[in-house]
C-alpha cells in the first residue's frame, strides 16, 4: 500500500523500521499469536516460487492480489549473448521446466511476469528499483534473501521461504514478530576508489556475518546520505550476508529524483501527495534502537573478501589472516577450513594473486553505475589475456542504457563478454559457472564454497576492483592504476 | 504438516560454523518443481568426492548416521540463501532436529515450517554435549518440546523458543490455514488503507 501517516504530535518518538511496521499491522500480536503484516508488493522468481503455487492449487486458493504481485526468470535464465534477436534455446531441461511452469503459473493465477525476452525482465531485485515498484514505506518480500536490496528506499523489505511465498500469495500477509533495530551509522566520506561495495564488505567485516542476526539495519550518516540510489541498494543488499533481517536507509531527494518518472511510480497530484508522506519516513530524534554501531567510512580501503563468507573480507593492501590468532578454537577451524578451501597461506598479501574469471554482475552490482565504474577503468585498455571477464547486466533496462553510452563496446574492445542480464555466475544456476580451483574476482555478493561452481573460489570486491584486477590478471588496487 | 513432540536419537555432528545453505543444497539442485528427491544431495559437495563416492571422512557418511534425527552443528547455521530447499533435503535425511548456538532467522522459520526443531544451546551447553559425543558417538539424545529440554548422558539443558512456533509445531498447525481464517481482517485492513500501487 502506501506510506505510514504522519505520526500524531503525541507519538512516542519511532524509527523508520517502527513507523512502517506499525503501518501494516492487520492484525497485532497477542499472547497467543505474532502479528499479521499486510505485504505490499510481493516479486516472484522460477526458484522459490512453483512449489508455492502447487500449495494454492492443493487447496483450490486464489493468489489474493496478484496486483501486488510480480515475477520475472532471472536464476537459471541463460546469459548467452542473442543471436538475431533471438535467445538460445535452453539446454538444461530442468531450467526449462521450472521457467515454463513460472510462465504457466502467472497465467493461471493472472500474476505480471516479465518472462526471458521481455524488455523489463532482469534480476528481480535490478527492476523492482528500476521500474518504480519499489516505494518509501512499503512492505516488500520475496522467495530470495537479497531482498534486503530494497530496503534502500526506506521499505521494510526481506527474503521469504517458499511456505512463506505460499502464504504471501494466498493472503498477501504473513505472521512475523517485531525485529529489533539496528542503527549503522557510517560517518566520514569515502575516499578515492572506495565504493558503496568496500563500505558494506568493511562493515560486515566489522560486526561479523551474525552481526545483525534478528535486526534491522538502518544505515545513517553522512557517508550513507551521499551515495546515490544504486550504491544505497549495494548497501541493504548485502545486509543479509551480516544476518540481519533486513536493511534500511530513510528516503530524502536523492530516492525521490531516482524514483520520479519511472513506470510504477505515482504520477501528477499523486506524485505530489506520495513524496509529502515519504517525507515522514525518518526515525524521529530521541527514538530507540535496540543497538547502534558506528563506522568512519574515511578509514576504508578498497576491501576484498579472502575466505568462504562474506565477513571474511580485508582492505585490498591487506594480508591473509593467521588462524592461530583467532579468538577461539572454532573460530580458529573455519578459518582454517576457509583457507585450504580457497588454497591461501596465512599472511600472503592478497595483491598480485592471479585470477582466472572476473565477474561483473548479480543484484549488488549490475545497475549502470555499477557498469559505468568498471567500464571508465578498462575504456582504451585490454583485458590481461589470462583472464575471462564475463560483463552481465542486471537488466534488460541497464543493458540497453549502457549500450546507448556505448558501454558495450569499451567492454567488448577490452576483450570482455558482453551478455544478457540474469543472475549468472552468482549463483551458477545457469551454465555460467567456474571450474573447480579456479579464482574469480566477482562484484557478487557470496562467496561460499562453491557458490560460482563446485570447487570454484570467490574474491568479493567492487566494480572498479574487479575491473582492475581484469586489467592486470592478478588482485589489484584501483588506485595504482595510472 | 506433521507435528513434533518429542524424540530420542543419535546424532550427527558437524562441527563447522556459518554452515550456509549453499553448503546444505547447493544452487544446481533448486531446479525442482516440487519438494522431493532432495536427500541425496544434501551436502552434497562435502558428501561426496569428485567421482560422486561418499567421503569416508564426513560424518552423514558415518556408519550408523542414516539413523540419526538429530544434527548437531556450530554457530549461525542456514545463513546466506533463503532456499526452503535447505530445510527439504535436511527433512529428507530424516533429520529433525537441528542443535546449534544460533541460526540464521530465515533458515529457522523454514525449519518450523516443515515441522523440524531448530534448538539453539548456549555456548557452554553446546560444548559440553559436543564434548559428550566426542566420547560417546552413539550417545542417545532426549529432546522434549513442551519442556523444551534436551538430555543427554547427564546432561540437562532448557532452551527457548518462539511461543507460537512451539504451539504450531506440538499440534501440527497448519499456518497458512491460520492466516486464510484471518481474510475478513485483511479484507478491512485493505478496505481502510490507501489504494495500493498498481503492478499491472
Amino acid at each position: 500500500m502506501t506510506a505510514p501517516q504522519a505520526p500524531a504530535p503525541t507519538h512516542a518518538p519511532r524509527t523508520l523500521v517502527e513507523k512502517i511496521w506499525q503501518h501494516h499491522v492487520v492484525r497485532p500480536a497477542s499472547a497467543d499469536a505474532p502479528a499479521i503484516l499486510f505485504v505490499d508488493l510481493h516479486l516472484v522468481h522460477e526458484v522459490t516460487s512453483p512449489q508455492a503455487f502447487a500449495e494454492l492449487a492443493a487447496r483450490g486458493v486464489k493468489v489474493r492480489r496478484p496486483d501486488l504481485t510480480v515475477a520475472t526468470m532471472d536464476h537459471s535464465t541463460p546469459t548467452t549473448p542473442r543471436v538475431n534477436g533471438h535467445h538460445v534455446a535452453l539446454s538444461d531441461r530442468l531450467a526449462a521446466a521450472q521457467l515454463s511452469r513460472l510462465e504457466a503459473n502467472c497465467r493461471e493465477y493472472g500474476v505480471p511476469l516479465f518472462p526471458l525476452g521481455h524488455d523489463r525482465q532482469g534480476i528481480v531485485h535490478v527492476i523492482g528499483p528500476e521500474l518504480g515498484l519499489t516505494q518509501p514505506g512499503m512492505t516488500v518480500v520475496c522467495g530470495d534473501s537479497h531482498t534486503s536490496t530494497h530496503g534502500a528506499f526506506g521499505a521494510l523489505a526481506f527474503g521469504i521461504g517458499t511456505s512463506e511465498v505460499a502464504h504471501v500469495l494466498a493472503t498477501q500477509c504473513l505472521l512475523q514478530a517485531p525485529p529489533r533495530t539496528m542503527e549503522v551509522r557510517v560517518e566520514g566520506r569515502l575516499g578515492y576508489g572506495v565504493s558503496a561495495k568496500d563500505l558494506i564488505l568493511g562493515i560486515i567485516a566489522h560486526i561479523g556475518v551474525a552481526g545483525g542476526a534478528g535486526h534491522v539495519m538502518e544505515y545513517t550518516g553522512p557517508a550513507i546520505r551521499a551515495l546515490d540510489m544504486e550504491g544505497r541498494m549495494t548497501i541493504c543488499n548485502m545486509s543479509i550476508e551480516a544476518g540481519a533481517r533486513a536493511g534500511c536507509i530513510a528516503p530524502d531527494e536523492v530516492t525521490f529524483e531516482y524514483l520520479a518518472g519511472r513506470p510504477y511510480a505515482p504520477r501528477a497530484a499523486q506524485w505530489i501527495d506520495a513524496v509529502e508522506r515519504w517525507r515522514e519516513l525518518r526515525t524521529d530524534v530521541g527514538a530507540h534502537y535496540d543497538r547502534t554501531v558506528s563506522i568512519d567510512a574515511s578509514e576504508l580501503a578498497p576491501m576484498i573478501s579472502y575466505g568462504t563468507n562474506p565477513g571474511m573480507a580485508i582492505p585490498v593492501t591487506g594480508r591473509v589472516p593467521e588462524p592461530r590468532v583467532a579468538a577461539d578454537e572454532q573460530q580458529r577451524a573455519t578459518l582454517e577450513r576457509a583457507l585450504g578451501y580457497m588454497a591461501l597461506q596465512p599472511g600472503q598479501p592478497v595483491l598480485g594473486i592471479p585470477v582466472d574469471v572476473v565477474f561483473l554482475g548479480s543484484c549488488t552490482n549490475a545497475r549502470l553505475s555499477d557498469l559505468r565504474a568498471a567500464a571508465g577503468v578498462l575504456r582504451g585498455r585490454k583485458l590481461a589475456p589470462n583472464v575471462r571477464m564475463l560483463v552481465v547486466p542486471g537488466s534488460q533496462q541497464v543493458k540497453r542504457q549502457a549500450e546507448a553510452e556505448g558501454l558495450d563496446a569499451v567492454f567488448a574492445s577490452a576483450g570482455a563478454e558482453w551478455r544478457e542480464s540474469g543472475c549468472s555466475m552468482c549463483i551458477a544456476m545457469n551454465g555460467d559457472q567456474l571450474a573447480p580451483g579456479q579464482y574469480a574476482v566477482s562484484t557478487s555478493n557470496r562467496n561460499f564454497e562453491g557458490r560460482q561452481g563446485k570447487g570454484g573460489r570467490t574474491f568479493l570486491a567492487s566494480p572498479l576492483t574487479a575491473a582492475a584486477t581484469a586489467l592486470r590478471g592478478v588482485i589489484t588496487d584501483v588506485r595504482t592504476l595510472a | 504438516m506433521d507435528p513434533f513432540t518429542s524424540l530420542v536419537s543419535t546424532a550427527v555432528v558437524l562441527r563447522v560454523d556459518n554452515v550456509d545453505t549453499d553448503q546444505i543444497i547447493p544452487a544446481r539442485f533448486l531446479k525442482i518443481t516440487d519438494r522431493d528427491g532432495l536427500g541425496p544431495h544434501a551436502f552434497a559437495d562435502w558428501r561426496y568426492d569428485a567421482s560422486g563416492t561418499p567421503r569416508a571422512d564426513f560424518p552423514l557418511n558415518a556408519p550408523g548416521a542414516g539413523d540419526a534425527k538429530i544434527l548437531v552443528a556450530g554457530r549461525n547455521f542456514g545463513c546466506g540463501s533463503s532456499r526452503e530447499h535447505a530445510a527439504w533435503a535436511l527433512h529428507a535425511l530424516g533429520i529433525r532436529v537441528i542443535v546449534c548456538p544460533s541460526f540464521a532467522d530465515i533458515f529457522r522459520n523454514n525449519a518450523h515450517a516443515n515441522g523440524m526443531l531448530p534448538v539453539a544451546l548456549n555456548e557452554p551447553e553446546h560444548a559440553l554435549l559436543l564434548d559428550a559425543l566426542t566420547h560417546n558417538p552413539a550417545l542417545p539424545i532426549a529432546v522434549d518440546l513442551a519442556s523444551q529440554s534436551l538430555t543427554a548422558a547427564g546432561l540437562h539443558c532448557t532452551f527457548s523458543i518462539d511461543p507460537f512456533a512451539k504451539h504450531c509445531l506440538l499440534r501440527g498447525v497448519d499456518t497458512l490455514g491460520f492466516l486464510l481464517a484471518a481474510a475478513p481482517e485483511i479484507t478491512a485492513y485493505e478496505a481502510s488503507h490507501h489504494a495500493p500501487v498498481c503492478c499491472t
